[in-house]
Protein backbone atom coordinates (compact mmCIF):
# COMPACT_ATOMS: atom_id res chain seq x y z
CA UNK A 1 0.00 0.00 0.00
CA UNK A 2 1.39 3.36 -0.99
CA UNK A 3 2.28 5.85 1.73
CA UNK A 4 1.30 9.49 1.51
CA UNK A 5 3.93 12.20 1.41
CA UNK A 6 3.35 13.01 5.08
CA UNK A 7 3.58 9.37 6.04
CA UNK A 8 6.87 9.00 4.18
CA UNK A 9 8.23 12.12 5.89
CA UNK A 10 7.25 10.81 9.32
CA UNK A 11 8.72 7.37 8.59
CA UNK A 12 11.92 8.85 7.20
CA UNK A 13 12.27 11.15 10.20
CA UNK A 14 11.97 8.13 12.49
CA UNK A 15 14.68 6.29 10.53
CA UNK A 16 16.98 9.33 10.67
CA UNK A 17 16.42 9.65 14.39
CA UNK A 18 17.04 5.96 14.96
CA UNK A 19 20.31 6.00 13.05
CA UNK A 20 21.76 9.35 14.05
CA UNK A 21 19.95 10.58 17.14
CA UNK A 22 18.87 13.73 15.26
CA UNK A 23 15.42 14.65 16.66
CA UNK A 24 12.67 13.49 14.32
CA UNK A 25 11.02 16.93 14.44
CA UNK A 26 14.14 18.45 12.82
CA UNK A 27 13.68 16.28 9.76
CA UNK A 28 11.39 18.57 7.76
CA UNK A 29 11.04 19.76 4.19
CA UNK A 30 13.72 22.19 3.14
CA UNK A 31 16.50 20.60 5.19
CA UNK A 32 19.66 19.16 3.66
CA UNK A 33 20.82 15.84 5.13
CA UNK A 34 24.52 16.74 5.11
CA UNK A 35 24.53 20.51 5.58
CA UNK A 36 21.60 21.00 7.96
CA UNK A 37 21.29 17.67 9.75
CA UNK A 38 25.02 16.78 9.79
CA UNK A 39 24.42 13.27 8.49
CA UNK A 40 27.54 11.61 7.11
CA UNK A 41 27.61 9.37 4.05
CA UNK A 42 27.74 6.12 5.97
CA UNK A 43 24.69 7.10 8.03
CA UNK A 44 22.96 8.17 4.83
CA UNK A 45 23.60 4.75 3.31
CA UNK A 46 22.21 3.09 6.43
CA UNK A 47 19.09 5.25 6.26
CA UNK A 48 18.69 4.33 2.59
CA UNK A 49 18.96 0.60 3.33
CA UNK A 50 16.39 0.92 6.11
CA UNK A 51 14.11 3.14 3.98
CA UNK A 52 14.06 0.54 1.21
CA UNK A 53 12.77 -1.99 3.69
CA UNK A 54 10.37 0.39 5.44
CA UNK A 55 8.69 1.65 2.27
CA UNK A 56 9.16 -1.38 0.03
CA UNK A 57 11.05 0.56 -2.62
CA UNK A 58 14.40 0.24 -4.35
CA UNK A 59 16.74 3.22 -4.22
CA UNK A 60 19.50 2.62 -6.78
CA UNK A 61 23.02 3.47 -5.60
CA UNK A 62 23.41 6.12 -8.31
CA UNK A 63 20.26 7.83 -7.04
CA UNK A 64 21.47 8.13 -3.45
CA UNK A 65 23.89 10.96 -4.24
CA UNK A 66 20.97 12.92 -5.71
CA UNK A 67 19.01 12.72 -2.45
CA UNK A 68 20.46 15.91 -0.99
CA UNK A 69 17.44 17.26 0.85
CA UNK A 70 14.56 15.78 2.78
CA UNK A 71 12.33 16.83 -0.13
CA UNK A 72 14.46 14.84 -2.58
CA UNK A 73 14.19 11.70 -0.50
CA UNK A 74 10.47 11.96 0.23
CA UNK A 75 9.62 12.75 -3.37
CA UNK A 76 11.75 9.88 -4.65
CA UNK A 77 10.21 7.38 -2.26
CA UNK A 78 6.65 8.52 -2.99
CA UNK A 79 7.18 8.23 -6.75
CA UNK A 80 9.05 4.92 -6.44
CA UNK A 81 6.07 3.39 -4.63
CA UNK A 82 3.80 3.77 -7.59
CA UNK B 1 65.37 0.81 33.61
CA UNK B 2 62.40 3.14 33.23
CA UNK B 3 59.74 2.59 35.88
CA UNK B 4 56.23 2.18 34.52
CA UNK B 5 53.24 2.95 36.72
CA UNK B 6 49.47 2.52 36.63
CA UNK B 7 47.61 5.79 37.07
CA UNK B 8 44.11 4.88 35.93
CA UNK B 9 41.95 1.77 35.82
CA UNK B 10 38.54 1.02 34.36
CA UNK B 11 36.39 -2.06 33.94
CA UNK B 12 32.96 -3.36 33.17
CA UNK B 13 32.57 -6.99 34.10
CA UNK B 14 30.13 -9.67 35.18
CA UNK B 15 30.69 -8.41 38.73
CA UNK B 16 30.03 -4.72 38.20
CA UNK B 17 29.82 -1.80 35.80
CA UNK B 18 33.04 -0.22 37.05
CA UNK B 19 36.26 -1.13 38.84
CA UNK B 20 35.09 -0.37 42.37
CA UNK B 21 31.87 -2.37 42.10
CA UNK B 22 33.68 -5.28 40.40
CA UNK B 23 36.46 -5.37 43.00
CA UNK B 24 34.13 -5.13 45.98
CA UNK B 25 31.87 -7.87 44.59
CA UNK B 26 34.97 -10.00 44.05
CA UNK B 27 36.05 -9.50 47.67
CA UNK B 28 32.50 -10.32 48.83
CA UNK B 29 32.84 -13.63 46.98
CA UNK B 30 30.03 -12.92 44.56
CA UNK B 31 29.62 -14.84 41.33
CA UNK B 32 28.97 -13.02 38.07
CA UNK B 33 27.79 -16.23 36.41
CA UNK B 34 24.06 -16.48 35.72
CA UNK B 35 21.62 -18.46 33.55
CA UNK B 36 21.16 -17.04 30.06
CA UNK B 37 17.58 -15.91 29.53
CA UNK B 38 17.76 -15.35 25.76
CA UNK B 39 15.33 -17.27 23.61
CA UNK B 40 18.16 -18.60 21.44
CA UNK B 41 19.37 -20.82 24.25
CA UNK B 42 16.27 -22.98 23.78
CA UNK B 43 15.93 -22.43 20.02
CA UNK B 44 19.36 -23.87 19.37
CA UNK B 45 19.23 -26.42 22.18
CA UNK B 46 22.57 -25.20 23.45
CA UNK B 47 24.45 -27.66 25.64
CA UNK B 48 25.50 -24.77 27.90
CA UNK B 49 22.84 -22.40 29.21
CA UNK B 50 24.77 -19.90 31.36
CA UNK B 51 27.52 -17.30 31.10
CA UNK B 52 28.99 -14.24 32.75
CA UNK B 53 27.19 -11.36 31.13
CA UNK B 54 28.28 -7.86 32.12
CA UNK B 55 26.44 -6.77 35.26
CA UNK B 56 25.53 -3.40 33.75
CA UNK B 57 24.47 -3.61 30.08
CA UNK B 58 26.20 -1.16 27.75
CA UNK B 59 22.80 0.17 26.71
CA UNK B 60 22.38 1.60 30.21
CA UNK B 61 25.64 3.55 29.94
CA UNK B 62 26.17 4.66 26.36
CA UNK B 63 24.13 6.85 24.06
CA UNK B 64 21.89 5.04 21.62
CA UNK B 65 23.96 6.24 18.69
CA UNK B 66 27.08 4.74 20.29
CA UNK B 67 25.28 1.43 20.70
CA UNK B 68 24.30 1.49 17.02
CA UNK B 69 27.78 2.38 15.76
CA UNK B 70 29.85 0.00 17.90
CA UNK B 71 29.93 -3.76 18.22
CA UNK B 72 29.24 -4.85 21.83
CA UNK B 73 32.95 -5.60 22.31
CA UNK B 74 33.87 -2.02 21.41
CA UNK B 75 31.00 -0.65 23.51
CA UNK B 76 32.44 -2.31 26.61
CA UNK B 77 35.94 -1.13 25.69
CA UNK B 78 34.78 2.49 25.48
CA UNK B 79 32.98 2.26 28.83
CA UNK B 80 36.09 0.90 30.57
CA UNK B 81 38.41 3.35 28.78
CA UNK B 82 36.35 6.37 29.84
CA UNK B 83 36.48 5.24 33.46
CA UNK B 84 40.24 4.61 33.36
CA UNK B 85 40.94 7.89 31.58
CA UNK B 86 38.91 9.90 34.08
CA UNK B 87 40.52 7.98 36.93
CA UNK B 88 43.96 8.90 35.58
CA UNK B 89 42.99 12.56 35.57
CA UNK B 90 42.83 12.79 31.77
CA UNK B 91 46.58 13.27 31.24
CA UNK B 92 46.15 14.62 27.77
CA UNK B 93 48.01 17.72 26.63
CA UNK B 94 50.11 15.99 23.99
CA UNK B 95 47.60 13.73 22.25
CA UNK B 96 50.26 12.65 19.75
CA UNK B 97 52.20 11.10 22.65
CA UNK B 98 49.29 8.97 23.88
CA UNK B 99 49.16 5.48 22.41
CA UNK B 100 46.40 2.89 22.54
CA UNK B 101 47.44 -0.77 22.56
CA UNK B 102 44.26 -2.71 23.02
CA UNK B 103 43.31 -6.36 22.87
CA UNK B 104 40.49 -8.55 21.74
CA UNK B 105 40.45 -12.28 21.29
CA UNK B 106 37.79 -12.47 18.60
CA UNK B 107 36.53 -8.99 17.71
CA UNK B 108 33.14 -7.97 16.37
CA UNK B 109 31.56 -11.37 16.20
CA UNK B 110 28.03 -10.27 17.07
CA UNK B 111 28.07 -7.74 14.26
CA UNK B 112 29.39 -10.29 11.78
CA UNK B 113 26.85 -12.96 12.63
CA UNK B 114 23.91 -10.56 12.85
CA UNK B 115 24.79 -9.16 9.41
CA UNK B 116 25.03 -12.67 7.97
CA UNK B 117 21.60 -13.48 9.41
CA UNK B 118 20.16 -10.37 7.74
CA UNK B 119 21.81 -11.20 4.42
CA UNK B 120 20.54 -14.77 4.39
CA UNK B 121 17.03 -13.67 5.28
CA UNK B 122 16.67 -10.44 3.30
CA UNK B 123 19.45 -10.32 0.75
CA UNK B 124 22.63 -8.36 0.11
CA UNK B 125 20.91 -4.97 -0.16
CA UNK B 126 19.89 -5.14 3.49
CA UNK B 127 23.46 -5.43 4.81
CA UNK B 128 24.25 -2.20 6.61
CA UNK B 129 27.25 -0.09 5.57
CA UNK B 130 28.67 0.01 9.12
CA UNK B 131 29.09 -3.77 9.16
CA UNK B 132 32.82 -3.91 8.36
CA UNK B 133 33.95 -1.00 10.58
CA UNK B 134 32.03 -2.59 13.44
CA UNK B 135 33.28 -6.14 13.03
CA UNK B 136 36.96 -5.45 12.36
CA UNK B 137 39.19 -6.55 15.25
CA UNK B 138 40.83 -3.13 15.55
CA UNK B 139 37.43 -1.47 16.11
CA UNK B 140 37.80 -1.34 19.89
CA UNK B 141 41.27 0.26 19.77
CA UNK B 142 40.03 2.72 17.17
CA UNK B 143 36.93 3.54 19.21
CA UNK B 144 39.02 4.31 22.30
CA UNK B 145 41.42 6.44 20.29
CA UNK B 146 38.57 8.39 18.70
CA UNK B 147 36.66 8.75 21.94
CA UNK B 148 39.63 10.14 23.86
CA UNK B 149 41.19 11.93 20.85
CA UNK B 150 44.54 10.17 21.28
CA UNK B 151 46.78 10.23 18.22
CA UNK B 152 49.93 8.27 19.11
CA UNK B 153 48.78 5.13 17.32
CA UNK B 154 45.94 2.72 18.00
CA UNK B 155 47.31 -0.79 17.93
CA UNK B 156 45.44 -4.05 18.30
CA UNK B 157 46.79 -7.06 20.07
CA UNK B 158 45.20 -10.41 19.19
CA UNK B 159 46.43 -13.58 20.89
CA UNK B 160 43.23 -15.30 22.04
CA UNK B 161 42.98 -15.49 25.81
CA UNK B 162 46.48 -14.09 26.31
CA UNK B 163 45.57 -10.87 24.45
CA UNK B 164 44.75 -8.63 27.40
CA UNK B 165 47.96 -9.43 29.25
CA UNK B 166 50.02 -9.19 26.07
CA UNK B 167 48.67 -5.70 25.47
CA UNK B 168 49.95 -4.63 28.90
CA UNK B 169 53.36 -6.16 28.21
CA UNK B 170 53.37 -4.27 24.90
CA UNK B 171 52.48 -1.05 26.69
CA UNK B 172 55.50 -1.41 28.96
CA UNK B 173 57.71 -1.86 25.89
CA UNK B 174 56.24 1.20 24.15
CA UNK B 175 56.89 3.38 27.19
CA UNK B 176 60.42 2.07 27.67
CA UNK B 177 61.14 2.64 24.00
CA UNK B 178 60.06 6.21 24.52
CA UNK B 179 57.51 6.25 21.70
CA UNK B 180 54.73 7.49 24.00
CA UNK B 181 54.24 9.31 27.30
CA UNK B 182 51.02 7.50 28.13
CA UNK B 183 49.65 4.16 26.93
CA UNK B 184 46.04 3.09 27.27
CA UNK B 185 46.04 -0.70 27.31
CA UNK B 186 43.77 -3.57 28.21
CA UNK B 187 41.28 -5.79 26.45
CA UNK B 188 37.67 -6.53 25.69
CA UNK B 189 35.41 -9.36 24.61
CA UNK B 190 31.71 -9.78 24.09
CA UNK B 191 30.84 -13.00 22.30
CA UNK B 192 27.99 -14.38 24.38
CA UNK B 193 26.23 -15.62 21.27
CA UNK B 194 24.94 -19.09 20.39
CA UNK B 195 27.67 -19.77 17.82
CA UNK B 196 30.74 -19.42 20.06
CA UNK B 197 28.92 -21.24 22.85
CA UNK B 198 28.19 -24.11 20.46
CA UNK B 199 31.77 -24.04 19.14
CA UNK B 200 33.49 -23.94 22.52
CA UNK B 201 31.12 -26.67 23.70
CA UNK B 202 31.99 -28.75 20.63
CA UNK B 203 35.59 -28.86 21.81
CA UNK B 204 34.44 -29.73 25.35
CA UNK B 205 36.03 -26.55 26.66
CA UNK B 206 32.98 -25.27 28.57
CA UNK B 207 31.56 -26.33 31.89
CA UNK B 208 28.13 -27.91 31.48
CA UNK B 209 27.03 -27.41 35.07
CA UNK B 210 23.73 -25.93 33.85
CA UNK B 211 21.85 -26.58 37.07
CA UNK B 212 24.33 -24.56 39.19
CA UNK B 213 25.88 -21.79 37.09
CA UNK B 214 27.45 -19.94 40.03
CA UNK B 215 29.32 -23.11 41.00
CA UNK B 216 30.49 -23.94 37.47
CA UNK B 217 33.77 -22.02 37.38
CA UNK B 218 35.85 -23.92 39.93
CA UNK B 219 39.59 -23.74 39.23
CA UNK B 220 41.69 -26.42 40.94
CA UNK B 221 38.64 -28.30 42.19
CA UNK B 222 38.57 -32.03 41.38
CA UNK B 223 35.12 -31.57 39.86
CA UNK B 224 36.05 -28.77 37.48
CA UNK B 225 34.72 -29.50 34.01
CA UNK B 226 35.61 -26.55 31.81
CA UNK B 227 35.60 -22.78 31.65
CA UNK B 228 32.63 -20.44 31.84
CA UNK B 229 32.24 -17.86 29.10
CA UNK B 230 32.28 -14.29 30.40
CA UNK B 231 32.26 -10.87 28.80
CA UNK B 232 33.63 -7.50 29.70
CA UNK B 233 36.48 -5.08 29.27
CA UNK B 234 39.23 -3.63 31.41
CA UNK B 235 41.60 -0.76 30.76
CA UNK B 236 44.79 0.45 32.42
CA UNK B 237 46.43 3.81 31.87
CA UNK B 238 50.20 3.40 32.07
CA UNK B 239 52.88 6.02 32.02
CA UNK B 240 56.47 6.44 33.08
CA UNK B 241 56.86 7.20 36.76
CA UNK B 242 58.60 10.42 35.79
CA UNK B 243 55.65 11.54 33.68
CA UNK B 244 53.15 10.57 36.36
CA UNK B 245 55.03 12.36 39.11
CA UNK B 246 55.55 15.46 37.03
CA UNK B 247 51.81 15.91 36.75
CA UNK B 248 51.12 14.86 40.34
CA UNK B 249 49.10 11.79 39.39
CA UNK B 250 48.05 9.20 41.92
CA UNK B 251 49.88 5.91 41.40
CA UNK B 252 48.23 2.55 42.02
CA UNK B 253 51.16 0.25 41.37
CA UNK B 254 54.04 -0.47 39.03
CA UNK B 255 53.89 -2.69 35.99
CA UNK B 256 57.46 -3.77 36.57
CA UNK B 257 57.71 -5.89 33.45
CA UNK B 258 56.13 -8.35 31.11
CA UNK B 259 56.92 -11.08 28.64
CA UNK B 260 55.37 -13.12 25.87
CA UNK B 261 56.35 -16.60 24.66
CA UNK B 262 54.81 -19.23 22.41
CA UNK B 263 54.59 -22.98 22.86
CA UNK B 264 54.83 -24.18 19.24
CA UNK B 265 53.15 -27.29 20.59
CA UNK B 266 49.42 -27.48 19.76
CA UNK B 267 46.77 -25.05 18.55
CA UNK B 268 44.55 -25.50 21.63
CA UNK B 269 46.21 -27.78 24.16
CA UNK B 270 48.80 -26.28 26.50
CA UNK B 271 52.26 -27.81 26.51
CA UNK B 272 51.82 -30.44 29.25
CA UNK B 273 55.36 -29.73 30.44
CA UNK B 274 54.47 -26.06 30.83
CA UNK B 275 57.73 -24.99 29.21
CA UNK B 276 56.40 -22.03 27.27
CA UNK B 277 54.40 -20.76 30.22
CA UNK B 278 57.37 -21.17 32.57
CA UNK B 279 59.59 -19.23 30.17
CA UNK B 280 57.02 -16.46 30.04
CA UNK B 281 57.06 -16.18 33.84
CA UNK B 282 60.87 -16.25 33.99
CA UNK B 283 61.25 -13.73 31.16
CA UNK B 284 58.71 -11.42 32.79
CA UNK B 285 60.52 -11.60 36.13
CA UNK B 286 63.82 -10.83 34.43
CA UNK B 287 62.22 -7.99 32.49
CA UNK B 288 60.92 -6.64 35.79
CA UNK B 289 64.28 -6.88 37.52
CA UNK B 290 63.01 -9.25 40.20
CA UNK B 291 63.55 -12.92 40.95
CA UNK B 292 61.22 -15.82 41.62
CA UNK B 293 62.05 -15.47 45.31
CA UNK B 294 60.46 -12.00 45.36
CA UNK B 295 57.02 -13.09 44.16
CA UNK B 296 54.39 -13.18 46.91
CA UNK B 297 51.10 -13.22 44.99
CA UNK B 298 49.89 -14.83 41.76
CA UNK B 299 46.73 -14.17 39.79
CA UNK B 300 46.62 -17.40 37.82
CA UNK B 301 45.12 -17.98 34.40
CA UNK B 302 43.22 -20.91 35.98
CA UNK B 303 40.28 -21.25 33.63
CA UNK B 304 38.83 -24.29 35.42
CA UNK B 305 39.56 -26.74 32.61
CA UNK B 306 40.89 -30.13 33.70
CA UNK B 307 44.03 -29.91 31.55
CA UNK B 308 44.78 -26.19 31.66
CA UNK B 309 44.90 -25.83 35.43
CA UNK B 310 47.39 -28.70 35.72
CA UNK B 311 49.60 -27.35 32.94
CA UNK B 312 49.79 -23.94 34.62
CA UNK B 313 50.64 -25.57 37.95
CA UNK B 314 53.42 -27.54 36.25
CA UNK B 315 54.81 -24.32 34.80
CA UNK B 316 54.63 -22.52 38.13
CA UNK B 317 56.36 -25.41 39.87
CA UNK B 318 59.14 -25.24 37.28
CA UNK B 319 59.72 -21.58 38.11
CA UNK B 320 59.15 -21.48 41.86
CA UNK B 321 59.98 -25.04 42.95
CA UNK B 322 58.40 -26.18 46.17
CA UNK B 323 58.09 -22.57 47.32
CA UNK B 324 55.03 -22.41 45.06
CA UNK B 325 53.09 -23.96 47.96
CA UNK B 326 53.73 -20.81 49.99
CA UNK B 327 52.63 -18.21 47.44
CA UNK B 328 48.99 -17.10 47.71
CA UNK B 329 47.29 -17.80 44.38
CA UNK B 330 43.99 -16.19 43.34
CA UNK B 331 41.90 -17.63 40.52
CA UNK B 332 39.40 -14.87 39.91
CA UNK B 333 37.77 -16.50 36.88
CA UNK B 334 35.89 -18.45 39.53
CA UNK B 335 33.86 -15.23 40.02
CA UNK B 336 33.99 -13.56 36.63
CA UNK B 337 34.13 -16.42 34.16
CA UNK B 338 36.59 -16.24 31.30
CA UNK B 339 36.54 -12.94 29.43
CA UNK B 340 38.79 -14.31 26.65
CA UNK B 341 40.57 -11.26 25.15
CA UNK B 342 39.45 -9.13 28.09
CA UNK B 343 40.45 -11.53 30.80
CA UNK B 344 44.12 -10.64 31.24
CA UNK B 345 43.27 -6.97 31.51
CA UNK B 346 40.59 -7.53 34.15
CA UNK B 347 42.90 -9.80 36.14
CA UNK B 348 45.69 -7.24 35.88
CA UNK B 349 43.31 -4.62 37.28
CA UNK B 350 42.50 -6.98 40.15
CA UNK B 351 46.21 -7.61 40.73
CA UNK B 352 46.97 -3.88 40.66
CA UNK B 353 44.31 -3.45 43.36
CA UNK B 354 45.69 -6.42 45.29
CA UNK B 355 49.09 -4.71 45.32
CA UNK B 356 47.57 -1.33 46.12
CA UNK B 357 45.25 -2.48 48.90
CA UNK B 358 47.46 -5.38 50.10
CA UNK B 359 44.78 -8.00 49.77
CA UNK B 360 44.61 -11.12 47.61
CA UNK B 361 41.10 -11.70 46.23
CA UNK B 362 39.29 -14.97 46.93
CA UNK B 363 38.75 -17.99 44.70
CA UNK B 364 35.23 -19.43 44.65
CA UNK B 365 34.03 -23.02 44.55
CA UNK B 366 37.19 -24.73 45.75
CA UNK B 367 35.48 -27.51 47.65
CA UNK B 368 37.80 -30.40 47.03
CA UNK B 369 41.21 -29.28 45.82
CA UNK B 370 42.85 -31.42 43.16
CA UNK B 371 45.71 -33.19 44.95
CA UNK B 372 47.81 -32.85 41.83
CA UNK B 373 47.69 -29.07 42.21
CA UNK B 374 49.05 -28.39 45.69
CA UNK B 375 48.87 -24.59 45.49
CA UNK B 376 48.08 -22.21 48.33
CA UNK B 377 44.76 -21.11 46.85
CA UNK B 378 43.26 -18.00 48.42
CA UNK B 379 39.63 -18.78 49.28
CA UNK B 380 38.92 -15.82 51.58
CA UNK B 381 40.34 -12.32 51.02
CA UNK B 382 43.81 -12.50 52.49
CA UNK B 383 46.19 -9.77 53.62
CA UNK B 384 49.37 -9.41 51.59
CA UNK B 385 52.67 -8.03 52.85
CA UNK B 386 53.44 -4.36 52.52
CA UNK B 387 55.71 -4.92 49.53
CA UNK B 388 53.77 -6.90 46.95
CA UNK B 389 55.43 -8.47 43.92
CA UNK B 390 52.74 -10.24 41.93
CA UNK B 391 52.44 -11.92 38.57
CA UNK B 392 49.32 -12.18 36.43
CA UNK B 393 49.30 -15.00 33.87
CA UNK B 394 47.33 -15.49 30.67
CA UNK B 395 47.53 -18.26 28.11
CA UNK B 396 45.67 -18.58 24.85
CA UNK B 397 44.74 -20.87 21.99
CA UNK B 398 47.66 -20.82 19.61
CA UNK B 399 50.13 -21.50 22.39
CA UNK B 400 50.35 -17.85 23.47
CA UNK B 401 51.75 -17.19 26.93
CA UNK B 402 51.79 -13.71 28.46
CA UNK B 403 52.80 -12.65 31.95
CA UNK B 404 53.05 -9.27 33.64
CA UNK B 405 54.73 -8.40 36.92
CA UNK B 406 52.93 -5.96 39.19
CA UNK B 407 54.61 -4.33 42.17
CA UNK B 408 53.24 -2.20 44.95
CA UNK B 409 54.67 1.31 45.24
Amino acid sequence: MAHSKDEVLAGLAALVNDETGVPAESVVFGKSFADDLDIDSISMMTIVVNAEEEFGVKIPDDKVSELVTVDDAVNFIVSAQS
Amino acid sequence: MTTIVVTGIGATSPLGGNVRDSWEALLRKESGIRPLTEEWVQTHELPVTFAGRVKVPASEVLERIEIKRLDPSAQLAVIAAREAWKDAGEPGDAKERILVDFATGIGGLNTLLDAWDVMKEKGARRVLPMTIPMLMPNAAAAAISMDLSTRGGARTCVSACASGTESIANAVDHLRQGIADVVICGGTESVVHPLPIAAFAAMHALSTRNDEPHRASRPYDVNRDGFVLGEGAAVLVLETKEHAEARGAKIYAEIAGGAVTSDAHHITAPDPEGNGAARAVLDALENAGVTAADVNHINAHATSTPVGDIAEYTALHKVFGDRIKEIPVSATKSSTGHLLGGTGALEAVFTVLAAHEKVAPPTLNLENQDENIPLDVVVEPRALPDKVVAISNSFGFGGHNAVVVIKSV
